[in-house]
């Protein structure tokens, strides 16, 4: 194995899970605030691909055009989302709170399937495709552009929960909802506004993957079982950990794929995710 | 006395009916569906040992699934043993790995201890999906040279309708007996209170790993039952995490941690599948995903505890409000019973 290629695939491996810290800084954020993990998230992605895809398609406009519209959209389906079926579970037993958002993903990708028919589709000839060398190094520029992007929406969130004021509410509530009840914060506001950033995340993501990812009903299921992994390893509800887990999931996935073949990839990410969640449930980057 | 001799007459009954159901329906599609309501059953009982008695959600229980029907399967392949007992060897082996499986999860709670589970069937479907041994992606195809009640291969439908029954009844059994004896008392105790029965010495450790390991060997015998009926078994079909999902759905549906409630989860939700998926499953459009989906999410939401429990709280609600409606003449018989008894005196 040569250098150049150990260097290629630790720089795709940083540059994928740029996108996986997006998807699971979505998904802390909800589950950090309210407790409830969300299965449906994959599919918030998938929304994000399609919504890239069809303003592409329909209407010419490039995905980095029509990305803050597809993020906007996507969080106005969150909020909606929350208002119309979480809201109830808030209080419901954990195996409802589980079903009801793992119905969701099975009826977000049948109604996926039923609108726009099970075909793989990609966006062709975007803004950003080709390629782009770097001191030797070979990388796409869809993934190089997709990974700055990330990072810029990650750091916007981040400013988001520590500059403002909506942002401290937020964090309050996830600290303690009861609390932050008494000092005039309506739970209920918090909790929509956790789904609509959470899912705007998600849909941002999915902006970002469509200029080089193949968009069709099931893609969400990719994500999310590394989504798990990441909010895992980042400690639950935490936006940093998230983002420093985000990466070393994708470099943990190139390199066993480099090292064990493409098939035990996964596997090499789901030992590592069961590893911490025994011996340091906390997450890699939590205080004990 | 009497109201026994009735019940038992009725069970008998009941018993008696579904054992006879082969030879009065006659349509394959329609004994199939029986089939399939029986062996969603039985996982769905077996799911509910461990998620409904113990209070543990597994969405990884494919894995024990798999490890059954794999199990027989290569053991019937590769060195002729029997079925019947590649069944029992696929429960026991699921059984034993289950405590790994134990060890490891039993450690976590609530979301944690689910997830982990949905990545340890994960890593089994990798696993499988690529070891040769056991047919990678491709699967493995059950020869039918012999056939009959031995080697638990049948042309007909009908010996399978009666030993899906005779398995869910097995399963059913041992929940019951689960239920009544300590073991149920303190599994009870553990799902609802952790910290006082640990308090007053209920070794938690223990008494999860023995429902764990009675669900892991049921749902490990249902695995060997599905690859003797369908002679052919892949990571697809034995291993997926849709299936662990739906073991855990007939529980809910009906009402976890009951006897029957997994049963009535299995009728009603087998029977919605079967029939959207035929009705709209030809459109290749997913409207039959999404009407399941749809059901999910509105049992969830509306009926958390599930149909015997939605049913529980309506009959207690209409006993409450019978009772109130009879509550104001009880004091008044009280207060005049009082007053003869004092004049009495």
């Amino acid at each position: 194995m040569t250098i150049d290629i150990l260097l290629q695939t630790l720089a795709s491996g940083v540059l994928i899970g740029l996108i996986y810290a997006l998807v699971a800084i979505g998904l802390t954020m909800i589950f950090g605030v309210m407790d409830i993990v969300n299965f449906a998230h994959g599919e918030f992605l998938m929304l994000g691909m399609y919504s890239s895809f069809w303003l592409f398609a329909l209407f010419a406009l490039d995905p980095m055009v029509t990305l803050p519209l597809t993020v906007l959209m996507l969080g106005a389906f969150g909020m909606l989302l929350y208002r119309l079926v979480i809201r109830r579970i808030i209080n419901a037993p954990m195996l409802s709170q589980i079903f009801t958002t793992f119905g969701l993903m099975i009826l977000l990708r049948g109604v996926a399937q039923f609108l726009w028919k099970p075909d793989f589709r990609s966006v062709e000839n975007s803004w950003v495709s080709g390629g782009i060398n770097i001191v030797g190094i070979q990388l796409g520029r869809p993934q190089l552009v997709a990974g700055l992007g990330a990072v810029a929406i990650t750091l916007m969130v981040h400013g988001f929960l520590t500059r403002t004021k909506l942002g401290a509410a937020l964090e309050a509530t996830a600290a303690d909802k009861e609390a932050a009840q008494l000092m005039g914060i309506d739970s209920h506001r918090m909790f929509t506004w956790a789904w609509g950033i959470g899912a705007a995340c998600a849909g941002a993501a999915g902006g970002l993957l469509a200029t080089f990812f193949p968009i069709f009903p099931e893609v969400g299921a990719n994500f999310i079982l590394i989504a798990f992994v990441v909010v895992n390893l980042g400690g639950f509800g935490s936006v940093t950990g998230a983002f420093w887990a985000g990466i070393l999931v994708g470099v943990i996935e190139v390199m066993g794929g480099l090292l064990l073949g493409p098939e035990y990839k996964m596997a090499v990410v789901l030992v590592l995710f069961l590893a911490v969640l025994m011996f340091r449930p906390q997450g890699l980057m939590g205080k004990a | 006395m009497k109201s026994i001799g009735i019940k038992h007459a009725l069970s008998a009954a009941i018993v008696l009916a579904l054992l006879l159901v082969p030879v009065f329906i006659k349509s394959p599609s329609h004994l199939n569906l029986a089939i399939l309501v029986l062996m969603a059953a039985q996982l769905g009982v077996a799911w509910n040992l461990l998620g409904g008695y113990a209070g543990q959600v597994s969405l990884g229980h494919a894995a024990f699934y798999g490890l059954g029907a794999y199990t027989s399967t290569l053991l019937l392949m590769n060195f002729g043993i029997n079925p019947w007992l590649g069944t029992l060897a696929g429960g026991l082996l699921a059984a034993l790995l289950s405590l790994g499986f134990g060890w490891s999860c039993f450690r976590l709670k609530g979301h944690y201890f689910a997830m982990a589970t949905i990545a340890v069937a994960e890593i089994v479907q990798i696993v499988f999906t690529n070891w040769e041994y056991a047919g990678s992606a491709v699967g493995l195809t059950i020869p039918m040279t012999h056939r009959g009640w031995g080697a638990m291969v049948f042309a007909d439908k009908a010996p399978y309708y009666w030993l899906a029954l005779g398995l869910l009844t097995l399963t059913l059994g041992t929940t019951w007996a689960v239920e009544r004896s300590h073991i149920g008392y303190y599994l009870r105790a553990i799902k609802d209170e952790p910290d006082a029965a640990r308090s007053i010495g209920i070794n938690i450790a223990r008494y999860k790993q023995i429902a764990l390991s009675l669900s892991a060997f049921f749902t490990a015998a249902g695995g060997s039952l599905y690859a003797q009926k369908e002679l052919y078994i892949d990571p697809g079909s034995v291993l997926s995490t849709a299936l662990s999902i739906k073991m855990a759905l007939v529980s809910i549906l009906g009402g976890v941690g009951t006897l029957f409630g997994p049963v009535v989860g299995s009728v009603v939700l087998t029977t919605i599948e079967e029939l959207t998926r035929s009705l709209f499953g030809g459109s290749g459009r997913g409207t039959d995903t999404i009407i399941y989906a749809a059901l999910i999410v509105g049992i969830a939401v509306f009926y958390p505890s599930g149909l015997l429990g939605g049913y529980r709280q309506w009959r207690d609600r209409r006993a409450q409000r019978q009772a109130k409606r009879d509550a104001p003449a009880a004091p008044q018989h009280a207060a005049v019973r009082h007053a003869t008894e004092k004049a009495a005196s």
